[in-house]
């Protein structure tokens, strides 16, 4: 998957685990502070990604997906 | 060859009497916010919690033990001396031996049972709940003595961010006896001793004591990891208590898991797509979580709700710190 596929299942990752509206989604949004994304609900979108794009997101990669794109690159990178 | 006898096996054995025992103080969430740079919604939203208990000084982990025990034994219609074995799941009792099981026997009135603590954390009630449906089927004792004590403030840090809006003290106990039907189906329990860090404390009672560290050792909890445990794997752990059962979520009366969080109950319920008939116990919200105290204070709420029909069956699940788990499918009392 490109970079631009990726980031469109993952707004809908989000829309659906963390009701974050599409149209909020965009790669330099910081999943804290602009889309109000808390710790848990960040575990739910990890686990979703990684069913959805077969890859495994540690633990301790979760503390550096800062933004969105942060997430994508990493999925795009991994995948 | 030597034969050794064994004790008679009989045909089942059922709860039959449970009891709680809520420490009088109620701690909102206004009262533990500032000390953790946080607010009512913001504890509300990521546990579902709006208050919690926390014991005074006179409410000793054995007191409240006692208490819930004694509403325990009237509830299943017994004497206490009828009652062969004692089990205490708890990882607050202030020494580390002797065991506080006996003594809490003995202020019962209990004379000479077996007595021991459980060490599995928020899995303790369910693990110590089996061994004694055992005890029991396999014709050890007549009657067990089945109690979850707590006292998290104990071992809590009240300025952690991570923990201190989570916890609160009590206890609860179910007393199991004999029975003409199976009243437990078959347990479902493990551990993973490889992720023992995520919930645990922030140091040894040896490096306090040596001066290595400065301040005695705090519950410590990587909330991310054990929420992550939690929802993929507690779903599994479910499902297969209800099929060792021969039953489907559909067939139950009740689901009570360890109240750890709403959002894990949140994500085992609609992972497991519970129909509106199977009751959802949500003790979390006026308890917090109460570690090896939650099934049973969980359940005696939910039955004080008149949803807790008697006979019918009920999913316990206990999952935390070791990390350990046990789910078992039993007849409600």
């Amino acid at each position: 998957m490109n970079t631009e596929e990726v980031m469109r299942e993952m707004a809908v990752i989000l829309d659906e685990v963390a009701g974050v509206a599409a149209d909020q989604v965009a790669m330099d949004k910081s999943f804290t502070d602009d889309l109000e994304v808390d710790s848990l609900s960040m575990v739910e979108v990890v686990m979703a990604a990684e069913d959805k794009f077969g890859v495994k997101i540690p633990d301790e990669e979760v503390k550096n997906l800062r933004t969105v794109g942060d997430a994508v690159n990493f999925i795009v990178k991994s995948a | 060859m030597i034969t050794i006898k064994s004790a008679p096996a009989r045909v089942g054995a059922r709860i039959m009497g449970i009891g709680a025992y809520r420490p009088t103080r109620v701690v909102t969430n206004d009262e533990i916010a500032p000390l953790i740079d946080s607010s009512d919604e913001w504890i509300q939203q990521r546990t579902g919690i709006n208050s919690r208990r926390f014991a005074s000084e006179h409410e000793t982990l054995e007191e409240m033990a006692v208490l819930a025990a004694t509403e325990a034994i009237a509830d299943a219609k017994i004497k206490p001396a009828q009652i062969g074995v004692v089990l205490v799941a708890t990882l607050t009792n202030p020494v580390q031996f002797p065991a506080v099981a006996p003594t809490i026997a003995t202020r019962l009135g209990i004379p000479d049972p077996g007595a021991f603590d459980v060490g599995a954390a928020c899995a303790g009630f369910v693990y110590a709940l089996s061994t004694a449906a055992d005890m029991v089927k396999a014709g050890s004792v007549e009657y067990a003595l089945v109690i979850g004590a707590e006292r998290m403030t104990d071992v809590l840090d009240m300025t952690d961010r991570g923990s201190a809006f989570i916890f609160g003290d009590g206890a609860g106990a179910f007393v199991v006896g004999p029975a003409d039907f199976n009243g437990f189906g078959p347990i479902i329990f493990g551990s993973d001793g490889s992720q023992a860090e995520a919930i645990s404390m922030t140091s040894t009672w040896f490096d306090f004591r040596s001066g290595k560290v400065p301040e005695p050792p705090t519950l410590r909890m990587e909330g991310q990891q054990v929420f992550r445990w939690a929802v993929s794997e507690m779903v599994g752990v479910a499902q297969r208590a209800i099929t060792a059962a021969g039953l489907e979520p559909k067939d139950l009366a009740a689901f009570i898991p360890h109240q750890a969080n709403n959002r894990i109950t949140d994500a085992i319920v609609k992972a497991l797509d519970f129909p509106d008939s199977v009751a959802i116990a949500r003790d979390i919200r006026d308890s917090g979580n109460t570690t090896a105290a939650t099934v049973p204070l969980a359940l005696h709420a939910l039955r004080s709700e008149g949803r807790a029909p008697a006979g019918a069956p009920a999913l316990l699940l206990g999952f935390g710190a070791g990390l350990t788990y046990a789910a078992q499918v039993v007849a409600l009392p």
